[in-house]
C-alpha cells in the first residue's frame, strides 16, 4: 500500500465518522465536548454556523451521524448525538447566542437575490448571503418561514417557538419576505431583475391512491403531508374515532401519532413491505408503538370501502417479501383482509411538481420531469437559476436540505462575482497537539462504559390530550454530561511521525482494541487479512506510514480506535501525537 | 486524567480454546517508561498463556526487585503472585514449587536481580533443575537507579553520559548452560514472532528454562555506542533458526527442507518446531550449542532462539521423587503422621 497522506485533510475528516456522514460537516465532537464543558452557547453556535437550525435538528434530524459514530462499533448504541444537539439549544442563552448572531442592516454589495420557497434550503441561503450584502427576498406562499418544517412536522415532537426562534435569527438579518404570495412564474421572477434565483420550494405534492372508490369517498380520506399542514396551521382540530395510515415512512408516523391527539382512539398503521424495510426511522416507530399505534405490515391497499357512499373501511390483500437476486417483491397471497375506518390518512411518498417553471426559459427538465441540477454546484441549465433541497434531486431531509443550500450559497456568490463556480473556496482545517504535560490532555481522554442514556418522555395521556405539548423532554444537565462523555472524541487523531518511531511495539502492547500492526507493506486486501486484528471493515481507512528503519511499516486500522491517546501515552519519542482535527467547510464569502 | 485502561476491546476478538479472552490475562497498565522493552516481555507473556489457554489460576507469577520485577503487576491480572526481595525469587519459587507441582511458574528477573544480588540464588536454581519459567529481562543497566552498567553490561558499552563499561559482561546463557540448565534462549524484545513460541515452549518444558530477553531501557541505555539499544540488537542479531511451537492438539502442518529444520517432541506431547537452522547446528547437542554461542560472541553477534534443550530432563520434582500429589493438598494427619509413626520410623535406625 501507498503510505497515507495526511496533508490531504479529508483523510482525518473520515476519521471523524459523525462529521463526516452529516451532509452539513458538523464539528460533532467538537460541540459534545462544549456541552460537556456546560458551554452551551458555544455548543450552540458551532451548529448554528454549520447546521443553521440547531433546536430543530436537535428534535427532528434524520441523524445520519449516528448509524456512523464509532461508538456503535464498539459497544451496542451510538451517542445520542442529535438528543445532545438539542441540549446547546435548550440550555444555550437566547441573549448571548444573539450577540453572536450576524444583525443587519449590512453594506450592500448591489446584489439582489430571490428565494422561492421558505423552507430550510432557502433560509440557509439567506442566512449565507445576507451577511455578504445581498439583498435578498424570500417567497412562500404560507404566512410564516420554515415550510416543511412548520407544515409538516408536528408541534409535540417540534414546538413552534422553537422553529419561530431559529427562523427568526434569519429573517431578522434584514429578508425582505413575502409572505401569502404563490410564485406562479419563474419568469415573472426572473424578470424583476434579480441577479440569482434560488428555488427551495421542496417535495410538495403528496401521493394518492387511486383505487376502487377513492372517488367517492372523497372528504374523508385525506393526503399525508396536506392533512399535516392543515393540522399545523389550525385549519383542521378533529378526526373520526377509527383511523387507517396507509405507509411506513416518517410521514405515516407523524400522522398516526397527530390522529391520536385529534380524537383517534383506534389509530392503525398500515404497510405494504416488512417491518424490517419500513422507511421510518426505528426511533419514531418506537415513538408511535409507545402511544398504542398498532403496525399492520405486509398489507398491500386493494379498495375503500364504502356504505351508502360513506367511507367505512378499507381492504387489503396480504402480500409476503420474496428476495430474489437481492431484490425485493412482493409476492400477493390472496388473503383478504378488512379495515374499518372513518378516515383514511394516504402517507405513501411525496413528489417534486414544478409546473410554475415555464419550460422555454432556458432551464432544462430531465427524466422524472425534474430539473437538471448539478451535484456539486446545484446550478440549473439557466445561469441566474439554482436548486436546493428536496427541490433539487427529490424527497431527503433538513440537514440536506442546510448542506444544498450552504453550497448553493456558495455558487450564486462565485456566480456574481463572475467567477468560476468549480473554484470553490476550500474547507478550514487545523490540527492542534492535545498534550498538556505527563499523562495530561487537553481533552478527556477516558473512556467511560455508559450505555446510551434515554431521553425521558412527557406523561402519555397529558401529551395524547394536546397535540402541543412536546413528548421529549430532553435531556437534563447532568444527563446531558454523561451523554456527552460517551463520545470517543474520533476528532483527536492519533497523527503518526514515522521519523521519530524507534519501533519499539509500546503503542503495539497498550492498544487497547489491537489497531496498531508493524508489519512488511503488502496490497491492501492481503494486508489487512494479517494485522494483529484483522481489518474485516473495508469501509474504515488503513492508516500506513512510510517505511521504518527495519523495512516494515506502520499500520492503524481506524475501525475501532478509541482515541484513548494510550498510543501517545506510551510512545517515547511522541512519534504517535494526539492532535486535535477541527474541519470546517467552506461557506459563501 | 489519563492513564486509564478502557474496558473496550476490538469487537471481533475471539476466546481461546478454554473460553478465555486475551483481556483476562491482561494486567494493570504499565507505569514503566514508555518505550520499555519490558512491557513488550509482558505483552508476549501474555500472548502465550492466552495462546496456550492456560487456566489464569494455573499460573503463578514470582519476581525479585526492579523494573523487571515490577512487570507481573502488568500482565496476568487472575494469576498468582509473589514480589519477593531482592533477588531472591528462586528460594520463594522453590518453597511455592515444592508445595505445589499443579502450577506453572512464571518467574521474572532483572539482569540485576539475578546476575549481581540474586547470582547465587540463580546458579542453585539451575542446578535443581527448578521447574520454572526464569524470564531475565536483560537491559543491561540499573534502570531503577538511573542507569548504572549492571553485570551484563557487555565491556566497552556506552553509558548515556559516553563512559564505557571497563568490565567483561556475565553471559547468561553461556553460564546456565555450563551450570546444566536444560532449556536455554535468548530473545528481543521487540521481536514477538520469536518470544512468543520460545515463552509457549519454556512453559512446556518439565525443567528450569532461562529465556534472556534483550530489552533495551529507553531512558538510561538506548544511546549510541550502547550494546543493548533497539538500534544496535536489530543491528547484531543473529537467530539459530526460526522457532515454531506446536501444542498437543494441532497437528503439524507446516513442511520445511530437510537439513534445516528439525522437531522437538516434548514430554507433554507438544512439538517445538525448528526451521532454517543454523548450518550445522544442533539445540540437542551441548557441545553444538557451545560452540555456536562462543562462534556467534566472537564475532559480535547477538545470538537468539532456542539455543539448547534436552526434553528429556527430569525436573525437582521427579529428581526428589515426591508424591504425585501436591503437598499443599494433602491434610494434615498426612503431612505430619504424629508421634507414633516418628517413634516407629526412628525405631528402624536404632
Amino acid at each position: 500500500m501507498k503510505s497515507t497522506d495526511t496533508s490531504n485533510p479529508e483523510y482525518y475528516h473520515k476519521v471523524v465518522d459523525c462529521q463526516y456522514a452529516c451532509p452539513a460537516h458538523t464539528p460533532v465532537p467538537e460541540y459534545i465536548r462544549l456541552i460537556a464543558a456546560g458551554k452551551y452557547n458555544e455548543a450552540y453556535m458551532i451548529n448554528w454556523e454549520s447546521n443553521v437550525f440547531p433546536g430543530v435538528l436537535g428534535r427532528t434530524c434524520d441523524r445520519p451521524c449516528e448509524p456512523a459514530c464509532r461508538r456503535g462499533r464498539v459497544e451496542e448504541e451510538p451517542v445520542a448525538i442529535c438528543r445532545l444537539k438539542r441540549v446547546a439549544a435548550d440550555y444555550k442563552s437566547k441573549e448571548d447566542v444573539g450577540k453572536f448572531i450576524p444583525k443587519g442592516p449590512f453594506p450592500s454589495n448591489g446584489k439582489k437575490v430571490a428565494l422561492i420557497g421558505g423552507g430550510p434550503a432557502s433560509l440557509t441561503v439567506a442566512r449565507d448571503l445576507a451577511p455578504l450584502g445581498y439583498e435578498i427576498h424570500l417567497y412562500d406562499e404560507q404566512i410564516k418561514g420554515g415550510g416543511m418544517m412548520r407544515t409538516q412536522i408536528p408541534s409535540f415532537r417540534l414546538p413552534e417557538t422553537v422553529l419561530d426562534e431559529e427562523v427568526n435569527y434569519i429573517l431578522e438579518m434584514g429578508i425582505h419576505t413575502h409572505f401569502k404570495t404563490y410564485v406562479s412564474s419563474l419568469k415573472d421572477v426572473l424578470d424583476k431583475g434579480y441577479d440569482a434565483v434560488f428555488v427551495g420550494t421542496g417535495a410538495p405534492k403528496g401521493k394518492d391512491l387511486k383505487l376502487e372508490g377513492r372517488e367517492e369517498a372523497g372528504d374523508q380520506i385525506h393526503i399525508g403531508i396536506q392533512w399535516l399542514a392543515s393540522v399545523a396551521f389550525g385549519h383542521r382540530t378533529s378526526i373520526g374515532k377509527k383511523v387507517l395510515v396507509i405507509g411506513g415512512g416518517n410521514t405515516a408516523m407523524d400522522c398516526c401519532r397527530t390522529s391520536r391527539r385529534l380524537g383517534g382512539e383506534d389509530v392503525r398503521v398500515v404497510v405494504r413491505s416488512p417491518r424490517n424495510e419500513m422507511k421510518a426511522s426505528p426511533w419514531e416507530i418506537e415513538d408511535a408503538e409507545r402511544e398504542d399505534i398498532p403496525f399492520y405490515n405486509n398489507h398491500n391497499p386493494k379498495a375503500f370501502l364504502l356504505e351508502n357512499g360513506k367511507l367505512v373501511g378499507m381492504r387489503f390483500e396480504l402480500v409476503e417479501a420474496v428476495y430474489e437476486n437481492g431484490r425485493r417483491k412482493l409476492v400477493p397471497t390472496g388473503e383478504i383482509v378488512d379495515f374499518q375506518a372513518d378516515d383514511i390518512i394516504m402517507a405513501v411518498g411525496q413528489e417534486n411538481t414544478f409546473p410554475w417553471i415555464e419550460r422555454d426559459l432556458g432551464l432544462e427538465f430531465g427524466e422524472w420531469d425534474m430539473p437538471v441540477v448539478d451535484k456539486v454546484t446545484f446550478a440549473s441549465t439557466h445561469p441566474k437559476v439554482f436548486f436546493g433541497g428536496d427541490a433539487a434531486f427529490g424527497p431527503e431531509n433538513v440537514i440536506t436540505a442546510v448542506a444544498h443550500g450552504h453550497q448553493a450559497a456558495i455558487s450564486i456568490n462565485l456566480r456574481c462575482q463572475g467567477k468560476d463556480l468549480l473554484d470553490r473556496p476550500s474547507p478550514m482545517v487545523n490540527l492542534v497537539n492535545q498534550k498538556m504535560g505527563i499523562h495530561e490532555w487537553i481533552y478527556d481522554s477516558d473512556v467511560t462504559t455508559d450505555l446510551r442514556f434515554k431521553v425521558p418522555h412527557a406523561d402519555k395521556a397529558l401529551s395524547l390530550s394536546d397535540r402541543k405539548i412536546e413528548v421529549e423532554l430532553g435531556f437534563d444537565v447532568e444527563k446531558a454530561f454523561k451523554e456527552a462523555q460517551r463520545c470517543l472524541n474520533c476528532d483527536v487523531q492519533t497523527v503518526f511521525n514515522f521519523d521519530k518511531c524507534i519501533e519499539c511495539d509500546a503503542c503495539v502492547d497498550i492498544c487497547p482494541t489491537t489497531c496498531i500492526t508493524f508489519t512488511e507493506n503488502g496490497e491492501e486486501e492481503e494486508l489487512r487479512t494479517r494485522l494483529n486484528a484483522p481489518a474485516n471493515e473495508l469501509s474504515q481507512d488503513l492508516l500506513v506510514s512510510m517505511p521504518l528503519p527495519t523495512t516494515r511499516v506502520m499500520i492503524k486500522d481506524e475501525n475501532v480506535c478509541l482515541h484513548c491517546g494510550l498510543c501517545a501515552e506510551r510512545c517515547p519519542t511522541a512519534a504517535w501525537e494526539m492532535e486535535k482535527f477541527f474541519y470546517k467547510t467552506a461557506k459563501a464569502g | 486524567m489519563t492513564y486509564i485502561k478502557p474496558a473496550f476491546r476490538h469487537p471481533d476478538a475471539q476466546k481461546n480454546s478454554i473460553g478465555f479472552y486475551r483481556k483476562d490475562y491482561e494486567g494493570a497498565l504499565s507505569t514503566l517508561c514508555a518505550g520499555c522493552g519490558h512491557d513488550s516481555i509482558s505483552s508476549a507473556i501474555i500472548q502465550a498463556c492466552f495462546e496456550l489457554a492456560i487456566e489464569p489460576h494455573k499460573i503463578a507469577k514470582l519476581s525479585g526487585i526492579g523494573c523487571s520485577s515490577k512487570t507481573p503487576a502488568y500482565y496476568l491480572g487472575q494469576s498468582h503472585g509473589f514480589n519477593t526481595v531482592h533477588g531472591r525469587m528462586p528460594s520463594v519459587a522453590t518453597g511455592a514449587y515444592l508445595a505445589n507441582r499443579d502450577l506453572k511458574y512464571i518467574g521474572v528477573s532483572g539482569d540485576g536481580d539475578s546476575a549481581s544480588i540474586g547470582m547465587g540464588q540463580f546458579v542453585h536454581a539451575i542446578r535443581r533443575n527448578l521447574n520454572v519459567v526464569y524470564i531475565i529481562m536483560n537491559n543491561g543497566c540499573y534502570g531503577l537507579t538511573k542507569g548504572q552498567d549492571s553485570a551484563t553490561a557487555d565491556a566497552g558499552s556506552m553509558s548515556r553520559k559516553g563512559a564505557p563499561n571497563p568490565f567483561e559482561a556475565i553471559d547468561m546463557p553461556s553460564l546456565a548452560l555450563e551450570l546444566g540448565a536444560t532449556f536455554v534462549g535468548r530473545s528481543f524484545s521487540g521481536d514477538k514472532a520469536q518470544l512468543i513460541p520460545m515463552i509457549k515452549a519454556a512453559l512446556s518444558h518439565p525443567g528450569f528454562a532461562l529465556l534472556d530477553v534483550i530489552s533495551p531501557c529507553v531512558t538510561f541505555n538506548n544511546n549510541k555506542g550502547s550494546t543493548k539499544s533497539y538500534d544496535y540488537t536489530r543491528e547484531h542479531i543473529e537467530a539459530t533458526g526460526t522457532i515454531d511451537f506446536v501444542p498437543i492438539e494441532q497437528e503439524i502442518t507446516v513442511d520445511y527442507k530437510e537439513g534445516s529444520s528439525k522437531e522437538i517432541a516434548l514430554h507433554d506431547g507438544s512439538i517445538i518446531e525448528l526451521s532454517k537452522l543454523a548450518n550445522g547446528f544442533d539445540p540437542t547437542d551441548k557441545l553444538s550449542s557451545i560452540l555456536k554461542m562462543h562462534e556467534a560472541r566472537t564475532k559480535g553477534q547477538i545470538l537468539t532462539g532456542l539455543m539448547y534443550i534436552d526434553p528429556d530432563t527430569k525436573g525437582l520434582h521427579d529428581l526428589l521423587q515426591t508424591s504425585d500429589t501436591p503437598l499443599n493438598t494433602m491434610g494434615a494427619d498426612v503431612l505430619n503422621p504424629g508421634q507414633a509413626a516418628l517413634a516407629k520410623i526412628n525405631s528402624e535406625f536404632r
